[in-house]
């Protein structure tokens, strides 16, 4: 048995210890935003946080993730209007949108260690895989959403 | 005559000590290569070496690739935003990923990449550059610490280093005990 905190709420599961993050949020808790890509964490698709940090959450075991804030793309923003998602709509990021739920939860990861990034630092921390090949606008939707959470703290 | 005698005395005495001198230096290195030799071809197993690199990027493989996935070093040896180390790598051994405690690439003045014997025993000593530590406290370090000891548990397929970890702990403290000498 294992107490989870997710997007704020305890939960507790009782599943094997080395079963993955991801179907534990997908199949325990019903969380289905977060997606199954390629199952060995090369694609991003199933990223989520951990305390803030991006990980990526097929290949994490369900048992290292006790203890701390998991948050989700459900959890990113509460009514899906973060800065990242109002960009990804004003750049009509999303086409088959599969990877776009991991690429957000990356995105978010990067604004938060660097809030206004550099090109360099976007495609550093952007490794998720997305085969729309939407990433000239998720670069672009990262460059919005930091200019807008400047201006918002401003 | 009597000039060129102590000419000639001159010359045998400067000639012995210069040959007791080299071949002294000549001693010392080969002891000093005798003793670090083992602890080098430890540190330059693909196991270590892989993460001590001079590169802005990770290594893997025993083909000591780059890191897939374009993982990169990062401002603090841990990986960039959001592509953080423990995105996928945790406390242990986790089916295809490696783990251990505090895993992370080694700081560039940790880097032994393309180093000889001598220069990597240097650098290894080299108390600026090695997190300020004794020669004991390396020793230590490197017999004890999780992620050091990693290397002969790496799980999956990874060959792990072929030396057993008690035949270096001993090299280690030999090569101590002889204070440490480098090639």
């Amino acid at each position: 048995m294992f107490a989870l905190n997710v997007n704020g709420v305890n939960r507790s599961v009782d599943v094997p210890d080395d079963i993955p993050l991801l179907w534990v949020i997908r199949e325990e808790l019903g969380l289905t935003g977060t997606k199954f890509g390629c199952g060995v964490a090369a694609c991003g698709a199933c990223t989520v946080h951990l305390d803030g940090e991006a990980v990526r959450s097929c290949a994490y075991p369900v048992s290292a993730a006790t203890g701390h804030q998991i948050t989700t793309i459900e959890g990113l923003s509460p009514n899906a209007d973060h800065a990242l998602q109002r960009a990804w709509v004003e750049h009509q990021v999303p086409q088959c949108g599969y990877c776009q739920s991991g690429m957000l939860m990356s995105a978010a990861a990067l604004l938060r260690a660097h809030p206004r990034p550099t090109d360099a630092q976007i495609d550093q921390a952007m490794t998720n895989i997305c085969r729309c090949g939407t990433h000239p606008r998720v670069k672009a939707a990262i460059k919005r959403a930091a200019q807008a959470m400047g201006t918002h703290r401003a | 005559m009597r000039e060129a005698t102590r000419w000639l005395r001159a010359l045998l005495l400067v000639g012995t000590w210069t040959c007791t001198g080299l071949a002294s230096a000549g001693n010392a290195k080969a002891a000093g290569s005798a003793a670090f030799d083992p602890i080098y071809r430890v540190l330059t197993h693909p196991r270590c070496l892989n993460c001590h690199t001079s590169t802005g990027f990770p290594r893997q493989g025993d083909e000591r690739r780059p890191h897939d996935y374009r993982v990169a070093r990062g401002t603090d040896d841990h990986g960039a935003a959001a592509m953080r180390c423990t995105a996928c790598h945790g406390t242990s051994n986790n089916g295809l990923f490696p783990g251990a405690p505090r895993w992370s690439l080694a700081p560039l003045s940790m880097a032994w990449e393309n180093l000889g014997p001598g220069q990597l025993c240097q650098r290894l000593k080299d108390r600026r550059q090695n997190g300020q530590r004794s020669v004991t406290q390396l020793v230590e370090h490197m017999s004890n610490d999780p992620l050091v000891s990693w290397a002969w548990a790496p799980g999956a397929q990874r060959q792990p280093i072929d030396m057993p970890k008690d035949d270096f702990v001993r090299a280690l403290q030999a090569w101590a005990v002889e204070g440490a000498p480098c090639p």
